[in-house]
């Protein structure tokens, strides 16, 4: 910036005119290719820009260097000074110049995304409503071509360069393949200068977008979709003749691209990571901002970040009755936020920067000094915006650095633009054409000048930042002072105002000489033309309106990082021990049945031994007098720790896994090892005849989902029959999907199963075919590899379930819910099916009316494989009890009900060589209770799962006043920084929804399990 | 003097010829003694091998020391020793009676078109003939407050009894309150998992008021004009006849709602309270009783406590609040022993329990001048259990008594269970 105290009246050289004529001639170097108009007039915008700090790139800066740009490149960059023949010369003493910022994930110049607006009444889609030869989804929109819907936007334009960019690779933000990304400039000539770069990135996401169509409606189904959609490419390519699919030829052409993934969180980072293995691509993770909670995870993924610089504001928790809904996990998100990329960095995953997100763009700059408060450096921030990207889009050739050759692309600014708070961007040229933001030639007058006006004197007082600096005039009797207008232009001063006591303005004008003293001509209140000058006093000024400092707000985090970052997290990742439990009632589920006054000992994650007066060794010894000990409860249909439930559009989703969706950052799985739940099926839910591949998790509580899944553990899926699966209780709209009936319903498995069988002749024979992940799935099951819970009510249904697999040769494995298991007991026995049942519930629904609570026992007596099952987060959490109902409800004997939900659903689950017993050798999925287990009075005091302690009812009672403390330290501090000025939100609540069979993603359904 | 067990014996083996629900019994024919069994008494107080003694239908004697006058009469004895004698078990909030089958429409009615419905009554709604009441009693729930839900003011409930002919036989105390739903203050969208401010909400609190202070302008004076029959269903409430059953949960709308009735009037009872335990002084100094929902429950927001449904109940009895307990639904409210017996696991006395489905929940519905405990007077409306009612090992109802008639205790469910055990015992 300019000071009248530096003589500025020596450096006036009219670049202002400059510029505006530039402004005018924006056709200085048009398109090779183009015709002209006139006489040939392509200047070609020569200038040297001398004695500024030049930021060349992230590792190199140049104090007082020149860039000397032509023709929209950089032609020279150095420190050489003085003048450059022909080259216009811009003094930037004082100033930065930064190569322009790089967007790698924006949407500039695209079409809008129509929202889709469905309504969870209208019917289902269930094919592509879209016209021409393209993908069965309108999901797949591969075909989109960024570059060939790109239009430049100047408002946009404007609103990134003055953040910075003047690079944006843009994509349609619209689909689960969103086609392909182009580079364009911000500059705002034409789209046939501005656009670089075409087919930069092929985007991908799980979001459907605005496709109405129902498939996928699920997370899980979005990735079976793209598991098939790489299949089918493959097969695109090798058949001719069958069809033409223009979204599988643009998706094949994408591949060689980038394939920048767009994610939510750190758990969808992972999953999109997991696809992308199968088929041998490293997707570019664009990231939700919450990678610093599991960064071991993610950098082991191997994944290149984009990450958003979106914080969350503090949230308004002045009412101590309204913050309740803010959980602990938000407040510490908040403050954890800004310091995402600086913790990144710190664990070397590369990443790089974007706006996404932003609700403005001049948002970007403070929440980038954000950003570089909590740690990142500039050199790193510098770098994620310009070289990484650069390097990413493969554009490193043209821009990214201030470097010979390439575009002259730049900004200026009056300060270090990463670390001074105030640093303003004066000039941004894109491709060498200049777009002026601030003045450049902007003076900033004296704090103080005294005014003489014929015989009068007043004094005037500056406040404020150059460039809207105000001014109030005073006089001896009134210090307070009236506000002057105040207006600076081409080096003119005009001032109007009215003194106190006097009856109306004086208006002036005038210049300033070498000294910085004003002086010229003007008139007074009474119209008279008078002579005037400023003088500066070297006072302070006028203080009242000067910006208050910002508070210096509390930087230290206060808040904890845990597995989960949630209340009742793990705070490290805990270790195995060795335990020997003595002197308990210990329900070996074995042989030697219940044992008074017994020992068991946890070595290494195994149980090494169950009996009396066992050696501790090193063991740490839990006296478990007056205790029962029992092997963990085994939930064998569960839908906690899921992100989704139903893939509900198709009759058939066979291809999808929970495996892909389980959540390890719900707080149920807490919950229930605090009820001695220590293994869960993660079914699918019933919205289908044929619904999705079963994740069989151990209740790890603080591990990743992956870690989660129970290793080596038999692939099962789930079926469904009745009311869920015809539809039946979704309301009017949703009588469209085959079946309606149960009729219908019958004949879907065998459709799907003759197919299935066709299918695994062809495999068996060497026939090329297209590989479909749902016939392969069923095809496992005709094999006995893979193996069915099925939901299930009704006795025909269950009967004809049965029929369908021993016409095709499998067994059923388990039937699930099966209320009227006890209709068809010796059946079920005789086909070798399990029953997994609620101890009591009925009358929910019609298929329900003839449920009774018997149902246990009844199938029990009759030789059926019997557990209780949940279904429900809330349930599952006394599932111990639950089995103290088939004693109640028909006389079954205490230790075989215990086993209901113990040894029995391990057997389900192919399982009991591992788990659902006390035995040495098996895994030490261990509880402790107070009491007796199936005991209304029992409680879970200690949980192990590989010999792992996950729950400690003590432990869990001092996390309670832990938690308290540490929301008290983060709502102060929230508070303190809404004192200080910061933005706050209203509180808001995150909660989760409650899964359970017929969950669905599209329709308020209720529960009807 | 003759054993009840062998004409209880008959009664079983009969059970399985129902293809309707159980007849409702006779009247009480002759005195019947319990002998020796522990009588928890509903008020607190237990008796050890204490008999109880009831003719006509009412309770004559109660203590250690009945009976011996009684040999040489036609008093039928029940050998209590080793049982447990409890007053009928009260499902309180229930709709049990006014939905059949959850999912089949025309099975529900216990939710009217409207916001504002306090003239609507379960009573005529209430289903005597429910296939689900007798799989309720059979588990020793003899009394239940068929409850209106949705709106501002769902209706109002009745307390019945589980053995009836039809609504008027069965309505032990009619029309017992008014039921107001607090509006929420935050709106879940679970698409999102965001829980946000509801932007009704104030809308929804101005409109409850200002029909609050019509209806108790409309009932305070000799009114001319119109009648109006919503406003008229508030007049017993207004004038503290009948209870305001204020559903909510958070600890301001408990605070706003007590003081908005008290305000205008009414006698407030709060039902749900998930966090009333923090403002259980309010409560008390208000006099407000709680009628907590279920305790087999998750907690509410993520942060709580994970127990904090399961001790919510042992936190109001620990401040001194006059509380009962509840349960959700129809069919499950044959679980609400097990919610009590949750509740004494985290921390709440055992007869604190038992007085919480019994004597409390009859002296907030207004008919503990005839129910809730086993004292001289009042009507014969007990079980006998095997064991401890309030732990599912040994929860094993064996008889019960409404106003001294021996209820059937068999229901579809067991009768299922018996058709079935009959085909298998056939052999194939």
């Amino acid at each position: 910036m300019l000071s009248t105290k530096t003589n500025h009246q020596a450096r006036v050289f009219a670049f202002l005119t400059l510029l505006f004529t530039v402004f005018l001639c924006t056709g200085v170097r048009a398109q090779q290719t183009y015709p002209y108009n006139g006489v040939y007039d392509q200047r070609d915008g020569h200038y040297a820009f001398t004695n500024a700090t030049i930021h060349v790139s992230p590792t190199r800066t140049i104090e007082n260097g020149t860039l000397i740009i032509r023709r929209g490149k950089i032609v020279s960059v150095g420190s050489a000074s003085g003048a450059v023949a022909g080259a216009v010369e811009v003094d930037l003493k004082g100033k930065h110049i930064y190569p322009s910022f790089i967007e790698p994930y924006g949407s500039y110049g695209m079409p809008e995304v129509k929202a889709s607006e469905g309504s969870w009444n209208d019917p289902p889609q269930l094919l592509s409503n879209k016209d021409g030869a393209f993908s069965w989804n309108e999901a797949l929109r591969s075909e989109t071509d960024a570059a060939a819907v790109f239009t430049i936007n100047k408002e946009d334009a404007k609103a990134l360069r003055e953040a910075g960019f003047g690079f944006v690779s843009t994509h349609h933000h619209d689909g689960i393949s969103r086609g392909t990304a182009a580079v364009v400039s911000t500059a705002e000539t034409t789209e046939n200068e501005v656009l670089i770069k075409t087919g930069a990135a092929h985007h991908l996401s799980f979001s459907k977008g605005s496709s109405k169509q129902n498939y996928p409606t699920s997370r899980m189904g979005a990735m079976a979709l793209l598991r098939q959609t790489y299949l089918d490419a493959d097969w695109y390519g090798k058949q001719r003749g069958e069809e033409t699919n223009l979204s599988i030829q643009a998706w094949t052409d994408a591949q060689d691209l980038p394939q920048i993934f767009e994610v939510d969180n750190w758990q969808d980072a992972l999953r999109a990571d997991l696809v992308g293995d199968e088929f041998s691509k490293q997707y570019v993770i664009k990231g939700g901002g919450d990678e610093f909670e599991r960064l071991p995870a993610i950098k082991a993924s191997g994944a290149t970040l984009i990450l958003p610089v979106t914080f969350p504001e503090a949230y308004d928790v002045t009412d101590p009755f309204a913050a309740d809904i803010v959980t602990l996990g938000q407040l510490r998100q908040w403050e954890r936020a800004p310091g995402n990329a600086a913790a990144v960095a710190e664990a070397g995953i590369p990443f790089m920067l974007t706006t996404d997100e932003l609700k403005k763009m001049s948002d970007f700059a403070p929440a980038l000094r954000k950003a570089i408060k909590a740690g990142l450096t500039p050199e790193q921030a510098l770098a994620a915006l310009t070289t990484s990207p650069a390097e990413l889009l493969g554009i490193s050739e043209m821009t990214g650095t201030l470097e010979n050759g390439k575009l002259a692309s730049f900004f200026i600014t009056d300060k270090d633009y990463f670390s001074e708070e105030k640093a303003a961007i004066y000039q941004h040229w894109v491709q060498g054409n200049p777009y002026a933001i601030k003045d450049l030639e902007m003076v900033e007058l004296e704090k103080e000048y005294r005014i003489n006006v014929g015989n009068k004197t007043y004094v005037g007082k500056l406040s404020g930042e150059a460039g809207s600096q105000k001014m109030k005039v005073t006089t001896d009797s009134d210090t307070t002072g009236t506000d002057a207008k105040l207006n600076l232009s081409g080096g003119l001063i005009s001032l109007a105002y009215q003194p106190k006591g006097e009856d109306g303005f004086y208006r002036l004008s005038g210049l300033a000489d070498a000294n910085g003293t004003y002086s010229g001509t003007g008139r007074d209140p009474q119209g008279k033309i008078i002579t005037w000058s400023a003088t500066p006093t070297g006072g302070t000024g006028d203080k009242d309106d000067e910006d208050k400092d910002d508070k210096e707000s509390n930087d230290s985090i206060v808040g904890k990082l845990t597995y989960p970052n949630i209340a009742y997290g793990m705070l490290s990742q805990p270790q195995t021990g060795s335990f020997l439990i003595r002197n308990a009632t210990v329900w070996t589920n074995e042989s030697e049945g219940i044992l008074e006054n017994a020992d068991v000992l946890i070595v290494d994650g195994k149980i090494s031994g169950v009996g009396t007066g066992l050696n501790a060794g090193r063991a740490t010894v839990i006296d478990g007098t007056g205790k029962h000990v029992t092997s963990g409860v085994i939930d064998e249909h569960s839908h906690i720790a899921l992100t989704s439930v139903n893939e509900s559009a198709q009759a058939s989703s066979a291809e999808v896994r929970m495996e892909d969706v389980v959540d390890a950052n719900d707080e149920n799985i807490y919950r229930q090892l605090a009820g001695g739940v220590t293994v869960s099926q993660l079914l699918h839910g019933s919205a289908n005849p044929i619904g999705g591949q079963s994740a069989i998790i151990k209740l790890r509580w603080g591990k990743t989902a992956d870690e989660m899944l129970f290793e080596g553990a038999d692939p099962f899926i789930k079926f469904a029959l009745g009311e869920n699966v015809k539809q039946s209780n979704w309301g009017d709209a949703n009588r469209v999907r085959y079946p309606q009936t149960r009729m219908g319903v019958e004949q879907v498995f065998e459709s799907y199963f003759s197919r299935a069988k066709e299918y695994g002749e062809n495999v068996k024979a060497g026939r090329s075919q297209r590989r479909d992940l749902e016939l392969e799935t069923l095809l496992e099951i005709l094999n006995s590899e893979r193996f069915i819970s099925c939901h299930s009510y009704q006795q025909g249904e269950i009967n004809m379930l049965m029929k369908v697999a021993e016409k095709f040769g499998f067994r059923v494995n388990t039937f699930t819910h099966i209320l009227e298991g006890y209709k068809v007991a010796d059946k079920m026995a005789e086909h070798g099916a399990a029953g997994s049942t609620f101890s009591d519930w009925w009358a929910y629904k019609y298929e329900v009316n003839e449920a009774i609570p018997y149902n246990g026992a009844i199938m029990h007596e009759q030789g059926v494989l019997t557990a209780f099952n949940s279904d429900d987060a809330e349930m599952a959490r006394r599932l111990n009890q639950e089995s103290a109902k088939a004693v109640l409800f028909g006389g079954v004997s205490e230790e075989d009900a215990w086993k209901f939900v113990t040894l029995n659903p391990a057997k389900m689950l192919h399982l009991d060589d591992r788990v659902g017993s006390l035995k040495a050798g098996k895994d030490a999925d261990v509880v402790v209770w107070s009491d007796h287990p199936m005991s209304i009075y029992a409680k879970a005091e200690r949980t192990f799962v590989d010999g792992i302690e996950y729950f400690n009812r003590e432990r869990d009672e001092e996390l309670r006043g832990d938690i308290a403390e540490e929301r008290n330290a983060l709502i102060q501090k929230s508070l303190a920084a809404k004192n200080g000025g910061d933005k706050t939100q209203k509180p808001e609540g995150k909660m989760r929804r409650m899964l359970h069979c017929d969950s669905l993603e599209h329709s308020l359904g209720g529960h009807s399990h | 003097m003759h054993y009840l067990y062998t004409s209880l014996l008959t009664l079983l083996l009969c059970t399985s010829a129902h293809a309707q629900n159980p007849t409702p019994a006779p009247e009480q024919s002759q005195p019947i003694l319990i002998t020796n069994a522990t009588i928890h008494v509903g008020n607190g107080t237990v008796i050890e091998n204490g008999s109880i003694l009831f003719e006509d239908g009412r309770i004559t004697q109660v203590g250690q020391n009945v009976g011996p006058d009684l040999v040489g009469t036609d008093a039928k004895q029940v050998d209590g020793a080793g049982k447990h004698v409890y007053p009928g078990l009260f499902a309180l909030n229930s709709q049990l009676g006014l939905v059949e089958i959850d999912a089949v429409r025309a099975t529900n009615d216990q939710r009217e078109v409207g916001v504002v419905n306090p003239n609507a009554r379960a009573l005529i709604a209430f289903n005597t003939d429910s296939q689900v009441i007798p799989t309720v009693r059979s588990r020793g729930v003899l009394l239940a407050q068929a409850t209106p839900e949705g709106g501002l003011v769902s209706g109002r409930s009745s307390v019945m009894q589980l053995d009836g002919w039809n609504f008027e036989d069965a309505g032990v105390g009619i029309d017992d309150g008014v039921h107001v739903n607090w509006p929420r203050r935050n709106s879940y969208d679970w698409q999102t998992g965001r829980l946000i401010e509801n932007k009704k909400y104030e809308e929804l609190v101005t409109a409850l008021k200002s029909f609050l202070l019509e209806a108790a302008a409309y009932c305070g004076a000799d009114r001319q004009g119109d009648r109006l029959t919503k406003l008229e269903a508030m007049c017993d409430a207004m004038s503290q006849t009948k209870n305001v059953y204020l559903h909510a949960d958070e600890a301001r709308d408990i605070q706003e709602g007590v003081t908005l009735l008290k305000k205008m009037g009414a006698k407030p009872v709060i039902v749900g309270g998930y966090q009333a335990y923090r403002v259980a002084d309010f409560l008390k100094k208000e006099d407000v009783a709680v009628i907590l929902s279920s305790t087999q429950a998750l907690p509410n927001n993520q942060d709580d406590a994970i127990d904090q449904p399961f001790r919510n109940p042992a936190l109001l009895a620990a401040a001194g609040v006059t509380f009962a307990l509840s349960h959700e639904g129809t069919w499950q409210q044959r679980n609400i022993p097990f919610i009590a017996g949750q509740a004494v696991a985290f921390g709440l006395d055992y007869e604190a329990a038992i007085t919480a489905l019994t004597l409390t929940p009859a002296q907030i519905t207004g008919v503990a001048d005839r129910y809730g405990s086993l004292e001289n007077g009042k009507s014969a409306t007990l079980i006998v259990v095997s064991g401890d009612v309030l732990d599912m090992r040994t929860s094993e109802v064996e008889m019960a008594f409404i106003d001294g008639r021996m209820v059937d205790l068999s229901n579809k469910q067991s009768e299922l269970a018996e058709k079935f055990r009959e085909k298998f015992s056939r052999g194939r």
